[in-house]
């Protein structure tokens, strides 16, 4: 039998979202690096965003559940981890659906001296876009956020640290 | 003393004629004379093993903290970073396991080695004691942590560069974290300063061993995989001054440089480290959840 194309499996795999951040595909999150075809089989390659990141494993049970569903049963997830993951690789397409699910966007990648994130350039508030934003902490619920607080419509919020 | 005379079943000298494993760059028959406790005979394996203890070990302890640090922003901080480490730790393991071709797994290397067989430094596996010791250890570590993955991202061995690239994003912000803690403590009250200098005074005799080279440091970084991490002290003093110099602490005189565990000495604190993280795969072997 003739296998998928790569195109196709490139369009079910939209389906497999980030599960601590279902508003972006792991397309769009970058973590889907590429796809090879080769008859039935396809290879599915990814790279994790964070070396601990206990959300990997079940977006790789995602993507071999996924293309089973739309009968592709010989599915091979690769990892790399050259180049390493990145937030540059987010798309300013990714990074509006970011702001809308109400996670603060990543900025540019900074200077990677001692700086503390609390002295350097001012986050927008995803709910009220305000700037009067405080960091809280530089590590929250998940490892690539960090917490913060909004003086102007007085939520906390997180933001998806640049990396 | 030389390791060997400490080391039961060590310095036979019959290692490095191992297989290589399909690792660049590595010159096989070119055996180390130091002493192992004779499970590893290749010398990349244990060049890997010493990288990957080092994080399996610390993170192990900043685990620790989990649920018991001194307010939630800190417990979690602690907690993302042992994260970090754990996985760091499981990426350079399973690395090992393959280069060395028994198949031992990175679980099996984790949890079925006792505390002779790891090869992580003192440093990382002593008490968490209190706040201030433990962001003073992980300060102390970090610093070095960066300074040793930024030359491995060179390394000759491709899958060891990737992981080490990886690695070095998340050990930037470990030190960024851990050492704005140093500068609060030290510049801090009284009271967090004196803990902070009291913690540095304690830890300091156990970062010569991070400097210390062996015959497998050696031929690693020789070989371009791994690193002359003699040569990255002065370094790691610049960034340990500049920091300690933030926080009004000051590096102690000490006469005192214990070392041994990138040979399997270690101190009685890792034996009862390693009775509670491997527990509970030793009690249910093989399990899965």
């Amino acid at each position: 039998m003739a296998g998928p194309r790569r195109d196709q499996v490139l369009a079910w795999l939209e389906e497999v979202k980030d599960p601590e951040v279902p508003a972006l595909s792991i397309r769009e999150l970058g973590v889907l690096r590429d796809v090879e075809t080769d008859g039935d089989a396809v290879t599915v390659v990814l790279t994790p965003t964070y070396s601990g990141c206990p959300a990997m494993r079940m977006m790789e049970d995602d993507v071999a559940r996924t293309l089973a569903r739309y009968g592709v049963p010989n599915v091979r997830v690769k990892t790399v981890y050259a180049p390493a993951w990145t937030t540059d690789w987010m798309s300013d397409e990714a990074k509006a659906k970011l702001e809308a699910y109400g996670i603060a966007p990543p900025g540019r990648i900074e200077g990677d001296d001692l700086v503390p994130l609390r002295r350097r350039a001012a986050v927008r508030c995803p709910y009220c876009q305000s700037a009067d934003t405080t960091l809280r902490s530089e590590f929250g619920s998940t490892a690539c956020k960090a917490i913060l607080f909004c003086n102007g419509c007085q939520q906390p919020f997180e933001l998806f640290k640049a990396i | 003393m030389t390791a060997s005379d400490a080391i039961p079943g060590g310095g036979n000298g019959d290692r490095g004629t191992g297989n290589a494993g399909g690792l660049d760059g590595w010159v096989p028959g070119a055996a180390p004379s130091t002493a192992t406790s004779g499970v590893v005979e290749n010398p990349l394996v244990e060049y890997l093993l010493r990288l990957g203890d080092d994080r399996l070990v610390l993170g192990h302890r900043l685990s620790e903290w989990c649920g018991h640090g001194p307010i939630l922003e800190e417990d979690i901080a602690l907690a993302n970073i042992a994260l970090d480490l754990v996985g760091q730790a499981a990426l350079l393991l399973k690395l090992a396991g393959e280069v060395e071709g028994k198949g031992r797994s990175e679980d099996t290397l984790a949890y079925f080695r006792d505390a002779i067989e790891f090869r992580n430094v003192q440093l990382v596996e002593l008490p968490n004691g209190d706040f201030a010791a433990t962001i003073v250890r992980q300060f102390l570590f970090d610093a070095w942590d960066v300074l040793v993955l930024e030359k491995l991202t060179g390394a000759s061995n491709e899958a060891l560069a990737g992981i080490a690239a990886k690695a070095l994003k998340e050990a930037k912000y470990h030190l960024r974290h851990s050492a704005e803690w140093v500068r609060m403590l030290g510049d801090g009250t009284p009271e967090s300063h004196e803990r902070a200098q009291r913690a540095l005074d304690e830890l300091w005799p156990y970062t010569h061993e991070l400097f210390s080279m062996d015959d497998v440091d050696a031929q690693a970084a020789a070989n371009g995989i791994g690193v002359d991490v003699g040569a990255l002290e002065p370094l790691w003093r610049l960034t340990v001054d500049r920091v300690l110099g933030d926080a009004t602490l000051s590096v102690p005189g000490d006469g005192f440089a214990p070392r041994g565990g990138r040979v399997g000495r270690h101190t009685e604190h890792l034996g009862r480290m390693l009775a509670d993280m491997q527990s509970l795969a030793r009690a249910h072997p093989g399990a899965t959840w």
